[in-house]
């Protein structure tokens, strides 16, 4: 069960692996994600379900080594299991033809990003993609962007590769130009989602983000992973991960996020996790 | 047997672990009764013709009859009576409300303490299982009938178990990584020990039943996928969906709701941090709110991850508190406070948005409510503020949409519990039954394996009926 039959490192720490997962193959829909516990002293934590392949039966997975968790995945080879995978839990995205969408992710963000903007496209929509990250390396699914995307606009940190700035400073400017645009997806850092909320907030574009608060179950149970959307308490796991942009609270999510900061620090300090750690971006 | 009172002995006494040392540990607090104490409590059973105390067990064990070889010192014998009628003693034992059921129906009661029919009912199953003597229960030929049971929680269990035995074979579909339910995620290890849950689920497992765990029905699969494959389900998916209070407040850093303040500690084993990589935060002035046995819980789980203090807020008086009475007696010895009459109004944070206290109201009672009991009143002006950096929220949970949301023709009621016939659990829809709190709201241990019990009977009709 839950055997990972690919595994690439397609950035510095950034991992994509196929695993096996015939049910969860079949059924996921875009935006839905999984929940996974890696070895008996494992917590529970969410991953986006970046594509699937039902006939393979197996599902994607993208993601960061950013802490105890996501470093033991990372560690895993070909061949070895996950011991828990729970899933497709979450909303799929609520998908139409809006007309023009902007697709952009920043830095692992890109991941859900993929899905949504896959299933945008077949339901007959232009896409633009914006794609952020730190540095050039730290680029990923540049590619599988572009073949969804009509254009792609790729931006760093530091100015290494594509524009020199912030996925909203491209966003801004695609607004100012007059490009007309019917719908924005936006994932990545709680920061960003912030900004590009703020951005298109006065120009009344719908706007969506993706949110990523501390789970345990995933399906309703514990209420870890409430939000405050248009001044009501929702369940990320339940009700979204999606929200309309405009409604979330974000200063509330990144409180929520750091709430465990000082015992991840203290998990990362006592496991014995990465040949690569301090490497960690 | 029956004797007068004056040779009769007294209840006897649960030797415990003192407060002073359990508050250090997760290990249980009653330690059991020894052969000899149980065979003296045995011998204060009457033995009624006409015994009330199986009228108060919602599965009717038959008390007198196992008490009499408790008396004899024939403990198996004991425990295997006690399981025609309950096939988990070791946990009700321990779980059952008892002082409102099996206990409080005694006639002993009137004039002296009941017999302590749950300690006796503990320490059978206990020594059945100690001394390796629990059977592997017969399983009758196959007949060829697959049966989906969704939730591995008592209800689950218990109708599976019964299932399995009438040859059908039997597949627990549990969205949680470990099988139990509430047993495993939400009662602590203090008041079930680990070791017990564990020997009743293999007892399930050993009888062919397979429990396939990450299976979340309504997202894994829907039951009208499951019932492509199967020919009858049972759904017994609990009442498992947090209630908040809806005050300003409520979404503070160090603001749990019971159910993942003790999932983190309880499933995922927080308390040993970080050898298990799941945190949990737990402050030094704690409130709870609440009454029942989840409050009692969490206040005591609270404890044992070091809080200084830990207070116990409740809007009614100590009369109308649902917990077991042993709980708010243990807390009590564990030095929980109460603050009784009190309800919080508002959650006050600091800027970094954590916690830092509760704005609270007192309240006089009113008249009885609906549930029978006084309706609490705010008390005007009567405002103050408790400092607390943890609070944990145990005032109820509600039916998970899940199952009813993806399957549209299954009848709910009002509240989302699903509409099932009391005696069979017969649902709506065809082959398809339901128990346990996704039926009752929340109830007990002892009435969801009932529950699980009779639907197992009528899911064995129903297949039977099938045949001709
Ligand atoms: C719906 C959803 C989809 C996600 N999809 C992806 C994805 O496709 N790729 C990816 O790289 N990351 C994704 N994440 C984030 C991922 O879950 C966290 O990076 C991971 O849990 C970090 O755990 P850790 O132990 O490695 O790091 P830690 O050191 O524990 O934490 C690092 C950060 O991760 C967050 N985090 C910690 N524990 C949890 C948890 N149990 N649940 C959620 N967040 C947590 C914290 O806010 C913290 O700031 C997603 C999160 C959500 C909610
Ligand atoms: C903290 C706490 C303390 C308690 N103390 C006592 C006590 O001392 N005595 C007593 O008698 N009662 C007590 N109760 C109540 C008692 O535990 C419940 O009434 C009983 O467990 C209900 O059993 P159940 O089988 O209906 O559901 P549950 O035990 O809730 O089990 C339901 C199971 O179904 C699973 N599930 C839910 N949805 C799905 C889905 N879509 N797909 C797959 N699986 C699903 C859940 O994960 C869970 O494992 C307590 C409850 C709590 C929370
Ligand atoms: S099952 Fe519970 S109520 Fe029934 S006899 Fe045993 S302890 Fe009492
Ligand atoms: S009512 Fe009390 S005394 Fe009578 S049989 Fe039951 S346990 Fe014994
Ligand atoms: S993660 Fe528990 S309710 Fe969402």
């Amino acid at each position: 069960m839950n055997e990972i039959v690919s595994r690439e490192e397609i950035a510095p720490r950034t991992f994509e692996y196929h695993v096996r997962a015939p049910e969860i193959a079949r059924r996921r829909k875009a935006g839905q994600f999984v929940v996974l516990r890696v070895d008996e002293h494992g917590e529970r934590f969410p991953l986006t379900i970046v594509s699937s392949d039902p006939d393979e039966g197996t599902i994607e997975l993208i993601f960061q080594a950013v802490g105890v968790s996501t470093e033991i995945l990372a560690e895993m080879q070909v061949g070895d299991e996950i011991l828990d995978l729970a899933g497709p839990l979450g909303k799929p995205t609520h998908i139409e033809n809006f007309g023009t969408c902007v697709v952009m992710g920043g830095g692992y963000g890109m991941a859900p990003v993929v899905p949504i903007a896959q299933a945008l496209k077949d339901a007959g929509n232009t896409l633009i993609g914006i794609n952020g990250a730190r540095s050039k390396e730290n680029v990923i699914l540049e590619d599988r962007l572009r073949e969804i995307c009509e254009r792609v606009e790729v931006c760093t940190d530091d100015g290494t590769y594509g524009h020199h700035g912030f996925v909203t400073e491209v966003l801004a400017e695609l607004i100012e130009t007059g490009e007309q645009i019917d719908f924005v997806l936006a994932v990545g850092p709680t920061p960003m989602m912030r900004a590009v909320a703020e951005l298109t907030r006065p120009y009344g574009i719908n706007t969506v983000v993706s949110l990523n608060p501390i789970m345990v179950d995933g399906t309703g149970m514990c209420g870890g992973c409430r939000v405050e959307v248009g001044g009501e308490t929702k369940f990320a796991c339940v009700d979204g991960p999606e929200f309309d942009a405009h409604l979330v609270d974000f200063d509330v999510l990144m409180k929520r996020q750091g709430m465990y900061k000082r015992q991840e620090a203290e998990c990362e300090r006592v496991t014995p996790v990465s040949q690569k750690r301090g490497k960690r971006p | 047997m029956s004797k007068t009172k004056k040779e009769r002995p007294p209840r006897q006494a649960m030797p415990e672990q003192p407060p002073e040392e359990r508050i250090h540990n997760f290990n249980e607090v009653p330690l059991g009764y020894d052969e000899e104490t149980a065979r003296l409590e045995a011998s204060r059973c009457l033995q009624c013709k006409k015994p009330q105390c199986v009228l108060g067990c919602p599965v009717a064990v038959q008390i007198p009859q196992f008490i009499a070889l408790v008396a004899e010192g024939k403990f198996v014998e004991a425990a295997q009576k006690i399981k025609e009628d309950n096939v988990f003693p070791a946990i009700c034992g321990r779980v059952c409300p008892q002082e409102t059921q099996c206990e409080m129906k005694c006639v002993l009661g009137k004039k002296d303490d009941p017999v302590a029919v749950g300690r006796l009912e503990r320490f059978v199953a206990d020594y059945e299982r100690e001394h390796g003597e629990v059977e592997a229960g017969e399983v009758a030929e196959p007949t060829g009938k697959k049966v989906a049971v969704i939730g591995s929680g008592p209800g689950g269990l218990a109708c599976a178990a019964d299932l399995a035995k009438l040859g059908h074979e039997v597949t627990i579909f549990e969205l949680f990584h470990e099988p139990g339910g509430v047993l495993r995620y939400g009662i602590p290890p203090f008041r079930l020990p680990r070791e017990v849950l564990d020997a009743e689920i293999d007892y399930v497992r050993n009888l062919g039943v397979e429990i396939r765990t990450s299976f979340v029905v309504g997202r894994t699969a829907t039951l009208d996928e499951l019932m492509e494959e199967h020919d009858a389900a049972f759904i017994a998916s609990g009442a498992g969906l947090p209630r908040f209070l809806g005050i300003p407040g409520e979404n503070l850093l160090g603001v749990y709701s019971a159910n993942e303040f003790l999932t983190r500690v309880n499933l995922m084993h927080a308390n040993e941090f970080p050898t298990y990589h799941t945190p949990v935060y737990c402050g030094d002035e704690v409130i709870v709110l609440g009454a029942g046995n989840v409050t009692m819980d969490s206040a005591r789980t609270a404890k044992r991850l070091g809080a200084e203090n830990v207070t116990v807020v409740y809007r009614r008086s100590r009369a109308e508190m649902p917990a077991r009475a042993e709980e708010v007696h243990h807390a009590e010895d564990e030095g929980i406070n109460f603050e009784l009459l009190t309800t919080p109004v508002e959650f006050l944070g600091n800027e970094d948005g954590w916690l830092t206290g509760a704005r609270c109201i007192r309240m006089e009672l009113g008249e009885p409510d609906e549930s029978g009991r006084r309706r609490p009143i705010p008390i005007e002006g009567s405002e103050f503020e408790l400092p607390c950096d943890t609070a944990i929220i145990a005032i109820g949970t509600s039916a998970h949409p899940l199952i009813k949301d993806t399957t549209p023709d299954l009848g709910v009621n009002k509240w989302g519990y699903i509409n099932a016939d009391p005696e069979t659990g017969a649902t709506d829809k065809p082959g398809v039954f339901a128990g346990g709190d996704i039926v009752t709201g929340s109830a007990t241990v002892i009435e969801a394996m009932g529950a699980g019990r009779r639907a197992a009977a009528a899911i064995h009709e129903y297949l039977t009926r099938q045949e001709d």
